[in-house]
């Protein structure tokens, strides 16, 4: 048993890490959010040419078979620099649903364009009542033909704006609970009767409002079997969650040196505010609490990596905890800086905006400590 | 004891609440009922019909245009204020220069300032914290050199709210650097038409424009407007922190937007019920409620024994913590309650303009708040300094 990476993942790590150091300081990044795109094509291509887009594909799909200790070390690394290009909404979530569940033909049309950088996806699979509910699904898809008529509506769509194609989970069959009758479709950004309304996050991510009436598809949309989509919709959405995470523990990681840092700088009363024992002892909670969330991590993508029994119970606990943590230390690193914490001028508040982005995304503390105890 | 409202009391309630009714002009109401943000014309006007029937600077001694009510009558007339979702009173001319007014102030000075303080002429702010002199305020460098019968002050201030709407602001400023830093400090009122004084905006994350740097750059104020003698200005703070303490807790406000958060939960669709049926969300906000009553009812305690005499003193302390700690817990709760949808971000004109909202329509002004009351707990005070001024002054440490 250890807890070392591999020297590649080592070297990738190191690469991200440059990266950031050399191409992503702050105010690149403040410049990127505030572009209409919200991130850089430029870098995307970039991050195709590291390697990092093809990373979970297998290699028949033109990928490296990087399991969740890959996505995992990418996304922690990501975290500190607090990137913005959409790796979750179009690898993560959309790239391994079209690998897991697509044609020969829809991977041809697909899996090329995401892995080299040209192409964008989103996953619309919440609703506004859905919550965090995979299975709850109420847009509907009927049959037209031989192919399907969609109508219903998706919500806080990520990557929605720039997405050149978006897959759509729509209800085939059974009520709007049911795991079973939970179907996937790729609709073109362009289709009659869709309707995107973009919009910034807070957090500087970009998302969309998806209005579906009467969308009439071929049958080639459909991605994968009708009515069969949820436990796979459920295992690209665990993948997610233990990325997510990885970014929150790398967010972490930045607040608390950035706190850190600043309290051994800023004097009042005469002395660095690091000397005050007060302030000493809630910097010393918020490293517990990283540390300890980080161990759940790392448990979680090896019990994914082993598809051990308990790898989903696992996720829930890893979310749980990322949930309170990130509140914990995000809130603490904002209160240790003072005023200064509340200004756009410092990273440390853009860190604590995507961190508590972060609390709510694919599921908040409450919603996976009941899953953890139903499971 | 008896904490239940006479027959008089509740007289007294449904008058204000007539009043509030009949005067409360429609056209605001609208914007905060729609978390639209409220302009400065908008503030002044409401508090000006405040000011005309005589209930704006209520606190103060009835010979100033106070209002002679009872403990029991302001507590009453806040959380009707609070109830009908009528903008923030702006604290800094009415509840903190006005008191240091009437408190310190020559018979000319009360003369000179209160009355357009109590009529909202003018726009007060507070010029207290610089760059280098947060929680540790007494530390501040700003420099009033006295030349004749000027003062030239120099110094930049810092998180000044709202000065870009303001008239005038009273500083801390420095007069003597010779003896311990407490000393040498004095308080002194600054027109800011004055040439020299400049305001700059600094953003918030929520991305809001409400606090400024002013920069003082050799600006020459009259010595007739020192308050208190040289040297008196590190007292006169200690008195009007307490005052801002005590009112930092914005309970009225907290107990309305709990019953609307409850409301909320009622209407929130999620899955094939509703929020409500979240049980492990309702028992935070149960828990967030009881703290609401326990903060509030010390904050009764505090009031009656200024009713009795008392001044607010250092045990106003507690008020500040537990009212701004409910104030971030309930605006959580907020965003735990909109789920994806706290997540889009609405700039003021996205606010202003008439395009249907994105999510449900309280959501707008939600991550934002929660992100802006970030500052509670580091304003007026920082919740730290809160401590050891209970730990010193309260517990003797």
């Amino acid at each position: 048993m250890d807890f070392l990476i591999s020297d590649e993942q080592k070297q990738l790590q190191d690469l991200i890490h440059q990266f950031i150091q050399k191409d992503y300081p702050f105010d690149v990044r403040e410049k990127l959010v505030k572009t209409e795109e919200g991130f850089s094509k430029d870098f995307w291509k970039t991050f195709s040419q590291f390697g990092l887009l093809a990373m979970p594909f297998s290699e028949e799909d033109g990928g490296f078979n990087g399991g969740p200790v890959d996505i995992m070390i990418i996304l922690e690394a990501f975290g500190t620099g607090l990137i913005v290009e959409p790796y979750i909404p179009n690898i993560v979530l959309s790239g391994n649903l079209v690998s897991k569940l697509g044609s020969k033909d829809q991977k041809d049309a697909i899996l090329p364009n995401l892995l080299n950088g040209d192409m964008q996806l989103a996953f619309a699979f919440s609703e506004p009542q859905s919550r965090f509910n995979l299975n709850d699904v109420t847009t509907a898809a009927e049959k037209d033909g031989d192919g399907y008529k969609l109508n219903g509506y998706k919500c806080v769509v990520m990557n929605g704006p720039a997405a050149d194609k978006l897959i759509v989970s729509a209800r085939t069959a059974g009520s709007q609970l049911d795991e079973n009758g939970i179907s996937l479709f790729i609709v073109d950004r362009e289709t009659k009767g869709l309707s995107l309304r973009d919009y910034s996050n807070v957090d500087g991510s970009k998302a969309s409002e998806l209005t579906l009436e009467d969308v009439v598809l071929t049958k080639d949309a459909l991605l994968g079997k009708q009515d069969k989509a949820f436990s796979t919709i459920e295992e690209v959405v665990n993948l997610a969650t233990l990325a997510i995470s990885a970014e929150a523990i790398g967010i972490m990681q930045k607040m608390n040196e950035l706190t850190l840092e600043y309290t051994k700088t800023r004097e009042q009363f005469g002395q660095a505010l690091s000397q005050f024992q007060a302030l000493q002892h809630r910097m010393v909670d918020t490293f517990m609490v990283h540390e300890q969330t980080k161990s759940l991590l790392l448990m979680a993508a090896a019990k994914m990596n082993d598809k051990s029994e308990d790898a989903v119970k696992s996720i829930s606990a890893l979310k749980y905890q990322v949930g309170n943590a990130a509140k914990l230390i995000g809130e603490e690193a904002i209160q240790l800086h003072g005023g200064m914490g509340v200004t756009e001028e410092m990273s440390i508040g853009h860190y604590f905006k995507r961190l508590t982005t972060i609390r709510t995304i694919f599921g908040n503390a409450d919603y996976h400590l009941k899953k953890y105890s139903s499971l | 004891m008896n904490l239940s409202f006479s027959e008089e009391d509740l007289k007294f309630q449904s008058e204000v609440r007539s009043f509030i009714k009949e005067n409360y002009p429609s056209e605001i109401k609208e914007k905060m009922d729609n978390g639209v943000p409220v302009s400065k014309d908008d503030i002044v006007t409401w508090q000006k019909i405040l000011s005309k029937k005589g209930w704006f600077a209520i606190n103060w001694p009835e010979e100033h245009g106070g209002s002679g009510w009872s403990v029991t009558q302001k507590f009453i007339f806040q959380n009707e204020l609070a109830e009908a979702n009528t903008p923030n009173i702006v604290p800094f001319g009415v509840s903190m220069c006005g008191p240091v007014i009437y408190t310190f102030g020559t018979e000319e000075q009360k003369e000179r300032f209160l009355p357009d303080i109590r009529d909202n002429n003018v726009w007060w702010c507070q010029g207290y914290s610089e760059p280098g002199s947060g929680s540790d305020l007494a530390s501040l460098k700003t420099k009033a050199e006295k030349k004749g019968d000027k003062y030239i002050v120099n110094g930049t201030k810092t998180w000044t709210t709202m000065a870009q709407h303001a008239d005038w602001i009273f500083c801390l400023v420095r007069t003597d650097s010779s003896g311990i830093k407490q000393q040498g400090i004095s308080f002194l009122l600054i027109d800011m038409k004055s040439p020299g004084v400049e305001v700059k905006p600094i953003i918030t994350i929520d991305g809001s424009h409400e606090v400024n740097m002013v920069y003082l750059d050799n600006v020459e104020v009259p010595a007739e407007n020192l308050i208190g003698e040289e040297g008196a200005g590190w007292s006169i703070a200690k008195f009007l922190l307490a005052h801002e303490r005590t009112g930092i807790g914005g309970i009225p406000h907290l107990k309305r937007e709990i019953r609307r958060l409850r409301q909320i939960t009622e209407e929130l669709p999620l899955n094939e019920g509703f929020l409500k049926d979240d049980q492990l969300f309702m028992d935070k906000l149960n828990k967030v409620e009881i703290d609401l009553l326990s903060a509030e009812f010390t904050e009764l305690r505090t009031l009656a024994s200024i009713s009795a005499g008392g001044h607010p003193g250092p045990e106003s302390s507690i008020l500040k913590i537990g009212g701004t700690d409910l104030q971030q817990s309930l605006s959580d709760l907020y965003v735990e309650a909109l789920g994806y949808y706290a997540h889009p971000f609405m700039s003021e004109e996205d606010l202003k303009s008439n395009e249907k909202r994105i999510g449900p329509d309280f959501a707008a002004n939600v991550m934002p708040h929660y992100l802006n009351y970030r500052k509670v707990s580091i304003y007026g005070g920082s919740n730290e300094v809160q401590r050891n001024v209970i730990a010193k002054a309260v517990l003797g440490l």
